[in-house]
């Protein structure tokens, strides 16, 4: 493509190129002031045609923003303010002396990370379609308009083996096959944004920084399964990654990657946002649907699956965002080179977004099989104020909280559900010996009584009576029975629930009364809550 | 009656742009919340007329979504962040404390109409938990300490009257 050549020859011309992460993260440190302090002593300095400022989307390192990288080199500056940015460019820009003292050194962050998702976070200007071409963005969509046909695209992502990153991990290329395959038209695509999981944010920084990556996703499982509109379904919370999208659809409609005749083929394919509103349950897929057709994001029984009966009973693909991100690299390299990354049932990377009591929290790419010992200990750089372990919450609150015993666990899927954790949308939350497990448990409880739609009874009303359970518990009030209570109404919320929310909700419940029992059993046989968190000993128990 | 303003004519032109459909509900509450900062009685019923719904309706899918508002806002916004990274980094306590130096509730407004104080699920911003929002502002890393001065400080330095 032209377009990208002479972008790249524009950025050629520049000695220095400075990324200022302005996602949401950074912002609230202050990163737009820095942004400014730069673009100001660049040209305090004279220094505009030999050096290029760019604000770009999230780097990960989270913790000591507003993070700043100077490329040639890729030096990673942390913490840094606008007089830190005047000291940059003067040193390291004008005079080649990188400041040692103000770079970020913690290597071991990104050392066992490897980013395919997030392959241009922090490296282009999100706002910009040209920087994102010009590091090879739709290509993919070019290759597959002129070289492949539909099927060919499916076959090539059932044979890199991604699964679906919202949280099932179903195949996603059989998925494909479904839709391509099932009667009706129009057929339609929702990238599902609604990450309504607190202590989540991956996607939204995908959003931020890349967004391209994630319409491109879109028009390329489009011409697979042979949709011609799309919805990206995203929290109104979000309003950087709202704007940033907006941006994104007008820029790719202007330069014709999306509307009629995209490329000068007959390929045709529109894109709209909706935005959610605030509703956990809107990321369950036949809920999404609800909600985009204006109603009260409510789940409704499978089959008929979305596949043949969605958006407004057409045949419907729903898939996560960074899914879709994937999908560009797989056209590109091929179904096979993504099949090697990973672990051999599960393929790929994993976002997750990093966080607690931990030193380095922030947005993480691990590859999959990795474990959860390498992600605490190595990327995280361990628990917070040297404080000891306790647990680790894997999947959101209708994830598990998982023990040190089982910190050699690897990441798929598969074992994330046999320890009774699953993927969920990844998140990570480090707990550290603080906290009490019980009203962690309760914390999550409590979160999925509000969210839960009421339209089941197991979830609606089972998740209220182990909610009462567990506030006696925490008072002091705990009897022994309460333990059976709580397994058997878990187990039966489980089963019986209509969607995704209650059959994970349990998840937090089940996993404490497994592997941290006998902190319930302090808080019940003895009245003393280990982590002095509910009730601090016998006295205070029995008053309350 | 809706006032007859400019947000109302705003209103009805965005009506006009979805046609009055049905299935546009969501983003007409979007547009209507967006113009009026939360909805009264008034507002869904002019909705629900336009769109030929029962008020019910729209009622329904209004409450059902956390992100509107039924309640009219205080004059300054108090939005405690309570995802997981945030509450496990002690944020309830902070919570906690607003209540009790302004009392008022979680979800609630001082009886002037100053300050409202909300709970929200995750800002997405837990790198730098604990995170409490004032007004536009959020403040990361947050202690009761500094978020009272804060709250103290918009409020134009004197404290709620509270009855």
């Amino acid at each position: 493509m032209k377009l990208a050549e002479t972008e790249l020859d524009l950025q050629r011309a520049y000695k220095h190129r400075i990324n200022v992460c302005c996602s949401s993260g950074c912002v609230h440190f202050g990163a737009l002031k820095v942004l400014k302090a730069f673009e100001d002593a660049i040209k305090e300095s004279d220094v505009q045609k030999e050096c290029k400022v760019a604000r770009t989307g999230c780097l990960g390192t989270c913790s000591v923003g507003p993070a700043v990288v100077v490329e040639p080199g890729d030096y990673i500056y942390q913490s840094v303010t606008p007089e830190k940015a005047r000291e940059i460019v003067r040193d390291h820009v004008v005079l080649g002396l990188p400041l040692k003292h103000l770079l970020y050194s913690n290597e071991v962050f990104f050392k066992k990370q490897r980013r395919l998702v997030l392959r241009n976070a922090g490296k282009i200007d999100p706002l910009r379609i040209e920087d994102y071409i010009a590091n090879g963005g739709y290509s993919a969509l070019v290759k597959c308009l002129t070289k492949m046909s539909p099927q060919e695209v499916i076959d090539e992502v059932s044979v890199s083996g991604l699964r679906g990153r919202g949280g099932a991990g179903f195949q996603t290329g059989q998925k494909w096959n479904f839709v391509a395959r099932a009667h009706g038209s129009p057929k339609y695509i929702v990238a599902n944004l609604d990450e309504g999981d607190p202590g989540v944010f991956a996607n939204r920084t995908l959003a931020e920084a890349d967004p391209h990556a994630i319409i491109e996703g879109m028009l390329l499982a489009a011409h697979a399964i042979g949709a011609d509109r799309g919805y990206i379904y995203i929290r109104a919370e979000y309003p950087l990654a709202v704007q940033t999208l907006r941006k994104a659809l007008e820029q790719a409609t202007s330069l014709n990657l999306v509307g009629e005749n995209i490329l000068e083929t007959t390929f045709k394919f529109d894109v709209e946002l909706r935005l959610g509103a605030g509703a956990f349950v809107a990321g369950e897929e036949t809920a999404i649907l609800a909600s985009i057709e204006g109603l009260r994001a409510m789940p409704r029984p499978r089959p008929p699956y979305p596949a043949t009966s969605g958006l407004w009973r057409k045949p419907t693909l729903i898939q996560n965002v960074e899914t879709l991100a994937n999908i560009p690299l797989i056209v590109l390299n091929g179904g096979e080179w993504f099949s090697r990354i990973g672990s051999p049932k599960c393929t790929g990377t994993k976002c997750f977004s990093l966080t607690g009591d931990i030193n380095n929290p922030g947005l993480i790419e691990i590859p999959m099989g990795i474990t959860l010992r390498e992600v605490v200990f190595e990327i995280g750089g361990g628990v917070r104020n040297n404080r000891a372990f306790k647990a680790v919450l894997v999947g959101g609150p209708s994830g598990g909280c998982l023990p040190e015993t089982l910190l050699d666990l690897q990441i798929d899927y598969e074992s994330l559900t046999r320890a009774g954790a699953i993927m969920g949308s990844g998140g990570i939350v480090v707990i550290d010996d603080k906290s009490c497990m019980v009203d962690t448990a309760k914390f999550f409880i409590d979160f999925c009584v509000e969210e839960s739609c009421g339209k089941c009874s197991p979830c609606r009303a089972g998740l209220l009576k182990v909610k009462r359970v567990f506030e006696g518990i925490i008072r002091g009030k705990g009897r022994t029975e309460d333990l059976l209570i709580l397994e058997k109404s878990s187990v039966y919320i489980r089963e019986a629930s209509l969607c995704g929310l209650g059959q994970t909700a349990p998840n937090p419940v089940l996993t404490t009364l497994r592997y941290f029992r006998d902190e319930y059993a302090s808080h019940i046989v003895d009245k003393i809550c280990p982590a002095g968190k509910c009730f601090k000993n016998k006295k205070e128990a029995s008053k309350t | 009656m809706l006032k007859d303003d400019k947000r109302l004519s705003m209103l009805e032109e965005f009506l006009k742009e979805h046609q009055y459909q049905k299935g546009a509900l969501l983003e007409i509450l979007h547009k209507a919340h967006e113009l009026y900062g939360y909805f009264d009685e008034t507002l869904l019923t002019f909705i629900s007329e336009h769109l030929n719904f029962p008020p019910s309706h729209v009622y329904g899918v209004a409450s059902f979504y956390n992100f509107f508002k039924l309640k009219k806002v205080g004059e300054h916004v108090v939005t405690a962040c309570m995802g997981t990274a945030c509450y496990v980094r002690g944020v309830e306590e902070i919570i906690s404390a607003i209540e009790r130096e302004f009392n008022l509730e979680r979800g609630e407004s001082t009886s002037d109409g100053k300050l409202s104080l909300f709970v929200t699920r995750c800002i997405g911003a837990c790198a730098t938990a604990p995170n409490i929002v004032v007004d536009e502002e959020v403040i990361g890393k947050a202690t009761k300490e500094v978020v009272l001065r804060k709250i103290e400080l918009v409020l134009g330095g004197e404290k709620t009257e509270t009855s």
